[in-house]
């Protein structure tokens, strides 16, 4: 697994039970906005149906580049939002390599599955799906 | 002694106006001694970003349902809940969430499982209330400890189980609230979400199909006026206000909506909410299903 995503499991892992969820609105509250091309061309990602709440994401593989990765989730969804804002600080600027090699289950570590449901929790698996096949794709092509 | 009804004009319109409550009403009665907020989500971290001033967040998950058994907390864990919310039998609850109140009528109803006498809902919820600018706080209120004492919960009364809906084909009315893909078995979940949860689709045998969004105003999730919901449930698919009804969805929770606009707005005596659902019939050995 990728060090900064790594990291962020251990925090999650690491922070007492009851602080992880503001935990994860601090990681909500710290997704980055659209680059203004992204805003102006909502075709151009990829609706995430796996989240419970209207998810968004888009990929840039360029050979020879790190990996850039783009998230959007409404306000009203900070949980959608907090797994975006894990994925994004753990696994954007990383090679092709590195996003492929995450383990499709890394969350399962995060103590989290006690506080937010399994259907939930699937929503950060299918962002994960989404993202690594964007990735194989890029490489193919390019 | 409960907080004072609301006397608005549509409130009054309602069956029993007892457990409904305006926006207007909730915000000139914050901080009246007995009455406590409860903000209940389908995102669990939206109470944590700003809340109405004072509410509690009660989780349909964490706090609601057994971690080990698929069923509801137990008596004792129901009383320890409500004492650290600082509720007791005495206080007037006013639940309120996301969704048009999906998961808010879901904490009311397993709140009336154990007999709470006085629940009610904020018509339009958590959106009408932020829409209209009303104020909001992160500040997360540490209300003092009170002594609910442990009610054994009744389930015989407002819930339903299979065996029970299974005797129930062919004898009395089913509505079945999920959306109509899910009704027809095209979907084994809402539109949308991930498609897990049952091995078959379908539904119950003669159950009518009535989404549970319906029975809300579009734009502002406030409960539509009594003459269109008795339009929608009494004329349309012909039930009376007598009759034995049995709502289910997927895990019982908008089924618990349907269940509350029956029961408290509709006036009906006899509404139970199978919060088996589909999850369960849906997988279970032997039982029929009909699709289309």
């Amino acid at each position: 697994m990728r060090d900064a995503l790594h990291e962020i499991v251990e925090e999650f892992a690491e922070t007492p039970k009851d602080l992880r969820l503001p935990l994860l609105l601090e990681f909500a509250n710290g997704l980055p906005p659209l680059p203004e091309r992204l805003i102006d061309d909502r075709d151009a990602m990829e609706p995430v149906e796996e989240c419970t709440a209207p998810l968004f994401l888009a990929v840039d593989v360029t050979p020879g580049e790190p990996v850039r990765l783009y998230f959007d989730a409404p306000q009203e969804a900070p949980t959608s939002r907090g797994f975006a804002a894990v994925l994004h600080a753990g696994l954007d600027g990383g090679t092709p390599e590195e996003i492929l090699a995450t383990p499709n289950d890394f969350y399962l570590s995060m103590g989290l599955d006690d506080l937010v449901t399994p259907l939930r929790m699937r929503g950060m698996s299918g962002m994960l799906a989404r993202v690594k096949r964007r990735v194989a794709e890029g490489i193919t092509a390019g | 002694m409960p907080v004072e009804f609301d006397t608005d004009p549509k409130i009054q319109s309602y069956a029993h106006p007892e457990r409904l409550v305006t926006t207007q009403w909730l915000e000139d009665h914050l901080g009246t001694p007995g009455l406590v907020v409860a903000e209940s989500d389908e995102d669990v971290l939206l109470y944590d970003t700003g809340h109405i001033p004072g509410a509690v967040k009660i989780d349909w998950h964490t706090d609601l349902n057994d971690p080990l058994t698929r069923d509801y907390v137990d008596a004792e864990a129901f009383a320890a809940l409500m004492s650290a919310k600082g509720i007791t039998p005495d206080t007037t609850i006013v639940f309120y969430g996301d969704q048009n109140n999906w998961w808010a009528a879901y904490a009311l109803w397993v709140t009336s499982l154990f007999g709470h006498a006085d629940v009610r809902l904020l018509d339009g919820g958590r959106k009408k209330w932020i829409d209209e600018g009303r104020a909001t706080t992160t500040d997360v209120p540490a209300p003092a400890n009170a002594d609910y004492p442990v009610t054994a919960r009744d389930d015989s009364v407002i819930r339903a189980y299979r065996e029970q809906v299974l005797a129930h084909i062919g004898n009395g009315p089913l509505v079945d609230v999920r959306s109509p893909g899910e009704f027809s078995g095209e979907l084994l979940h809402m539109a949308d979400y991930p498609q897990e949860g049952a091995l078959r689709g379908g539904h119950i045998p003669t159950a009518k199909n009535v989404p549970w969004r319906r029975a809300a105003n579009e734009n502002d999730g406030t409960f539509l006026p009594v003459d269109q919901l008795t339009a929608i449930y009494q004329d349309e698919i012909g039930l009376t206000p007598q009759d034995d009804v049995v709502a289910y969805c997927r895990i019982g929770e908008r089924s618990s909506h349907t269940w509350f606009v029956l029961t408290h707005l509709l006036g009906f005596d006899n509404v139970r909410n199978y919060d088996g659902s589909w999850v369960e019939w849906g997988n279970a050995v032997r039982v029929p299903i009909e699709k289309p």
